[in-house]
């Protein structure tokens, strides 16, 4: 609408974000909720102390992210998440889970690398055995302006990965305003769009690394729903959504579906189009899910076993 | 690959995932039958006439409440002329205290009011939560800090009460426009007698209670409840030095010919068909958002309503598409239930009206867009949010004051015809704007025919921020600065 | 032989032209001795209606302009009563009033006008106001011109009741008609003449002479006029005029003034006499980036 431009307000892109948090999510739609959400984790750890070891602890809780059997199934989480080194370990965890193996890639978390060199990084991955990629523009690039070249290194992340899925992380907190963010999804969209026909859910537009604040709030979420939700309507192709960074608590994981389900409607509550990058995130969601089938709140100590 | 991921069957049912439901536990204490609030005090009315006050979205009665006749009336104006040299004579800054304590009070029962609120009215407790309490609240706390400065607030002025305040408010937000009439009423040293709706007494006779409790000194505020005869005699009645009415421009105008012949300063704040006008170039998603809550907020029953959508025809077609995507997401239903986005209509009466005016819309032609997700209620009075298209502006649905959430959605080509369609009404209450474009904004607004221009928002309310119309939605502001200037004289 | 005076017909002005009433109706205006000192277009009823008209299609130009060149103009119409301080005197003195007691109005009168045309580019200031309202929202409350104006000037003190309403209504950007009784009506047209030469754009001021009472239902029941402001009106008409408002829900002011208060420049000048020439528009509008 407007031509290619969507300008943003805002104040009143805030308030429309805060309104899916007066939403209230009880009993048997929280459950569901709760489960959803668990299934739909990027599980992630993305940190230079991170082990094999640990990696192989965190593929655990993504298989069986309750520790304790209740009475309704719990279903594992969507991916675990972590650098292209610890792929090959996350691949051999998970082998037969059903459960995927994301990596980032592209100089995650900055992207200050040559072109060449995050490509190779893409290549090394996926070879490692990656079912998706996480890749990071070029804020910089896409901040002065040079939106071809953020285009062009989209498209030729794409060209490696294939038939690998592809989430691009725009890192909001980069980009600063509402306007740029809903400029660099549509741009990213686009990119990926052209001249192919995108799969339902083989894109992703990804909000953060996790190394910036803010990351995935509210409104910087709805804009990419809403980026993708005129992409519907222009195309009819689906493409994914994945807010990441700073989403620790059950009830901002909610928020989020509640936002979902109200601006791009039930189609897109499935792991094949909306994921959240998260690692504490699932002691909290496993927490509250002990509490509303027990009644009664679990200690730390009971859920975060790794 | 992605297909083996997660099992969804097994965390969301096959129909998706739906909001179970949310109800507000809270349960405000209801008596079976109230009285008037005369000096301070519940009265009987000496009428021994009560009517039922009922719930709106279940249609059964909540209490009954007393119907003022003359002589109460009389003794409730006896009782404000009484009180109203001492507390006129008493300085700001006690009278202010009063306000502050009561303002207080006000959020100390914001709970329970805003459920008596949506029970006695049918407004959603998300709204009554969120925007009616905290309003109500801030009224208070905003006027409480008027009534000692009233010599700066009208430089070069010794300012003094004007008395008895007759004050007669609506069933569409009645406690707040409770609280828009008595807090600068009070804040300026003047005395009142309030007459609430008929069919939304409750909340009003709540805070009498909060009154009593505050030690409000008795007289200051009175309270009568009845029906429109009972408001024609606080207009009219000779001891009233200040006459204020929320309501509709049949009414507005019957009490400025009952007033005619005498000196009584008014205010109204009447009906409106305000223009929500979306330029191509505006932030389009804001902009659907904002005809959202300028048409949908409260059921549409808000005389500042944004119930005229006029948008650029190249964006139309899109615009009309989103807008319908954005209704199916409206929840209809229980009040009482925290995710409602639109509740009970106020009255059969009122609806039966809504019924006929979109009965009239479809006979002239207009097309009516209704997506209705959920069945409504059996019990109680329901209408859901639609918008119609394919309308002109000499349509009735064009013209007329619904008042309810009913849409009218025309186009324009340039700014000068959007402007000419918008002003083209007899009405002058509020206009939306929406454009990326700073002078146009600007321009446009300067050029609306109207009291409130909210751009690039809608419906935005706020006890420092004046409020009321030009033309026929009538004259005067109530907050802010200048919505003292009709209490003093 | 004495030479023959000519004696003046004072016309209508409506929409920047001189015009006979459109009934051809003149009444005859007398000096305290009873000597013809002119005649007058008496207004009807249809002339009240021209003059609305005039002063609705005049409204944009005035209202538009800047408020500096509306202050401009009406500085200039108090230059041009200085100048012709003496007929307005003799008018004055025509209508029975004391030669010192003229000048001294003639006086108030013209620096009445100075001090309203000071008021042009600045009542803004005074009468409006930014609110701090709760959120991220600038929010403002700015006086804007109603739009057409009716004055009902009383009989007393001639001159300098007419300069005030007429003043401050233009001075606020509204076009105005006023209403000029039979006992003022050569100050009226002695004022016209004076506008009409002072840069007032055509419909900005519009001036009737004759009997209000029969001008009372047509002036106030017509739609277009936003405003209506009297002063001296009897109780029937004050009641005459309020009830012709009702149709609109239009705004009737009514300044109860003494001689003594109308030659108060702390009343006359003040923003709360000024407010009832304004309407209050709030704009709210979100303040992020």
């Amino acid at each position: 609408m407007g031509g290619d431009r969507h300008p943003v307000d805002a104040v009143m892109l805030a308030r429309r974000a805060a309104s899916f948090t007066r939403r209230s999510i009880k009993s048997d739609s929280k459950q569901s909720g709760l489960r959803l959400a668990i299934s739909m984790l990027d599980l992630t750890t993305l940190e230079g102390a991170d082990s094999p070891e640990l990696v192989r602890a965190l593929c655990q809780r993504a298989i069986h992210p309750c520790p304790v059997s209740l009475d309704m199934p719990v279903p594992p989480v969507a991916a675990v998440c972590v650098y292209p080194k610890l792929v090959p370990v996350v691949r051999e965890s998970l082998l037969g889970t059903g459960v995927l193996t994301a990596s980032v890639a592209t100089s995650f978390p900055s992207g200050q690398s040559p072109l060449d060199a995050r490509l190779a990084e893409t290549e090394a991955a996926i070879a490692a055995g990656a079912d998706e990629i996480d890749m990071v523009i070029s804020r910089g690039a896409f901040l002065s302006g040079r939106f071809d070249e953020v285009a062009a290194e989209v498209r030729a992340v794409q060209d490696i990965c294939g038939q690998t899925h592809l989430k691009v992380i725009l890192e909001t907190g980069e980009l600063a305003t509402p306007d740029n963010i809903r400029r660099c999804a549509d741009l990213v969209i686009e990119a990926a769009s052209r001249e192919r026909d995108l799969a339902d859910g083989a894109l992703f537009v990804k909000t953060s690394t996790g190394k910036i604040s803010p990351a995935a709030t509210m409104p910087s979420v709805l804009l990419l729903l809403e980026a993708v939700r005129d992409h519907f309507r222009g195309t009819g192709v689906r493409v994914g959504v994945k807010p990441a960074g700073g989403i620790r608590k059950s009830k901002a994981a909610l928020h989020m579906l509640v936002m979902v389900r109200e601006t791009l409607g039930q189609d897109w509550l499935t792991p094949k189009l909306f994921r959240i990058g998260a690692s504490s995130l699932l002691d909290d969601l496993v927490r509250q899910l002990l509490w509303t089938s027990r009644g009664h709140y679990a200690a730390m100590h009971d859920v975060a076993v790794t | 690959m992605m297909g083996q991921s997660g099992d969804t069957a097994v965390a969301v049912p096959s129909e998706g995932w739906n909001y179970s439901p949310a109800p507000e536990r809270t349960r405000p204490e209801i008596d079976s039958e109230y009285g008037l609030f005369i000096g301070g005090e519940f009265q009987a009315p000496q009428s021994d006439r009560t009517f039922n006050t009922i719930n709106p979205a279940t249609g059964q009665r909540l209490s009954r409440i007393s119907e003022a006749s003359e002589e109460d009336v009389d003794a409730a104006m006896a009782a404000a002329r009484v009180a109203g040299p001492k507390w006129a004579r008493m300085k700001g800054r006690e009278r202010g205290k009063y306000l502050f304590r009561l303002a207080r009070r006000v959020q100390e029962c914001a709970r329970e009011l805003a459920v008596l609120e949506t029970m006695d009215g049918g407004k959603p407790i998300k709204e009554s939560r969120d925007v009616d309490l905290p309003l109500v609240a801030q009224h208070f706390f905003y006027h409480a800090g008027w009534a000692d400065k009233l010599q700066w607030a009208f430089g070069g002025r010794d300012v003094k009460p004007r008395g008895v305040c007759g004050q007669i408010i609506p069933w569409n937000f009645p406690l707040l426009m409770a609280a828009w009439k008595l807090a600068p009423a009070l804040a300026c040293g003047n005395t009142v007698v309030l007459k609430p709706a008929e069919t939304t007494s409750l909340t009003a006779l709540h805070l009498a209670k909060l009154m009593q409790e505050i030690d409000l000194p008795p007289g200051v505020v009175n309270i009568v409840t009845g029906a429109g005869d009972t408001g024609r005699m606080v207009a009219s009645h000779p001891a009233v030095k200040k006459v204020a009415f929320t309501g509709s421009t049949e009414v507005g105008r019957r009490i400025m010919e009952e007033l005619a012949p005498r000196e009584v300063p008014l205010t109204l704040e009447l009906g409106g068909k305000s223009a929500n006008i979306v330029f191509a170039d505006a932030a389009i998603e804001q902009a659907i958002e904002g005809v959202v809550s300028g048409i949908w907020f409260n059921q549409g029953h808000v005389c500042c309503a944004g119930s005229r959508l006029l948008v650029e025809e190249s964006i139309l077609e899109p615009f009309v598409a989103a807008l319908r995507d954005r209704m199916a997401q409206l929840r209809v239903g229980d009040p009482l239930d925290k995710n409602t986005d639109i509740g009970a209509i106020n009255s059969s009466e009122q609806l039966d009206r809504i019924r006929a005016l979109v009965t009239a819309g479809q006979e002239e032609g207009a097309i009516l867009h209704d997506v209705q997700s959920t069945p409504l209620p059996e019990q109680g009075f329901w209408f859901p949010p639609c918008f119609f298209t394919g309308v002109q502006p000499a349509h009735v649905v064009a013209r007329e004051e619904i008042f309810g959430p009913v849409l009218a959605v025309m186009s324009f080509r340039t700014p000068e015809e959007a402007i000419r369609r918008a002003n083209t009404t007899p009405y002058g209450l509020a206009a939306g704007i929406w454009t990326d474009k700073g002078s146009k904004i600007f321009e446009i607004a300067s050029r609306m025919d109207a009291g409130v221009v909210w751009c690039n928002t809608y419906n935005q309310f706020d006890a420092a921020s004046p409020f009321g119309g030009v033309k026929e939605s009538g004259f005067g502001r109530e907050g802010g600065l200048q919505g003292l200037r009709a209490y003093v004289r | 032989m004495s030479r023959l005076e000519v004696i003046k017909t004072g016309k209508l002005w409506i929409g920047g032209t001189w015009s006979r009433s459109e009934s051809g109706a003149t009444f005859v205006v007398e000096d305290a001795k009873g000597q013809t000192v002119a005649r007058c277009a008496l207004a009807s009823r249809k002339d009240s209606r021209e003059a609305v008209e005039a002063a609705r299609a005049g409204l944009p130009a005035w209202r538009d302009a800047t408020a500096m060149l509306r202050g401009q103009v009406l500085y200039r119409a108090a230059e041009m009563m200085e100048s012709r301080c003496k007929e307005f005197t003799e008018a004055l003195c025509d209508a029975g009033m004391n030669l010192p007691a003229a000048r001294r109005e003639v006086e108030l009168s013209v620096d009445r006008m100075v001090m309203l045309a000071g008021w042009c580019d600045k009542i803004h200031q005074i009468l409006g106001c930014q609110n701090s309202v709760v959120g991220p929202y600038h929010n403002f409350t700015i006086p804007q011109a109603c739009g057409v104006v009716v004055v009902f000037c009383p009989e007393e003190p001639p001159l300098l009741s007419m300069v005030t309403l007429i003043g401050a209504a233009m001075g606020m950007g509204n076009t105005v008609v006023a209403a000029v009784p039979r006992s003022a009506a050569m100050l009226g047209v002695l004022l016209g003449e004076v506008l009409a030469v002072s840069d007032v754009p055509s419909g900005a001021a519009n001036l009737l002479t004759g009997d209000i009472g029969p001008l009372l239902d047509p002036l106030g029941g017509h739609r277009e006029v936003a405003v209506m402001v009297s002063s001296g009106l009897s109780k029937s008409a004050r009641t005459t005029l309020r009830l012709a408002a009702a149709d609109g829900i239009r705004r009737v002011h009514t300044i109860p003034w003494t001689d003594a208060d109308w030659a108060d420049d702390t009343q006359t000048c003040s923003p709360w006499f000024l407010d009832q020439f304004v309407e209050f528009k709030t704009m709210w509008h979100p303040a992020g980036v």
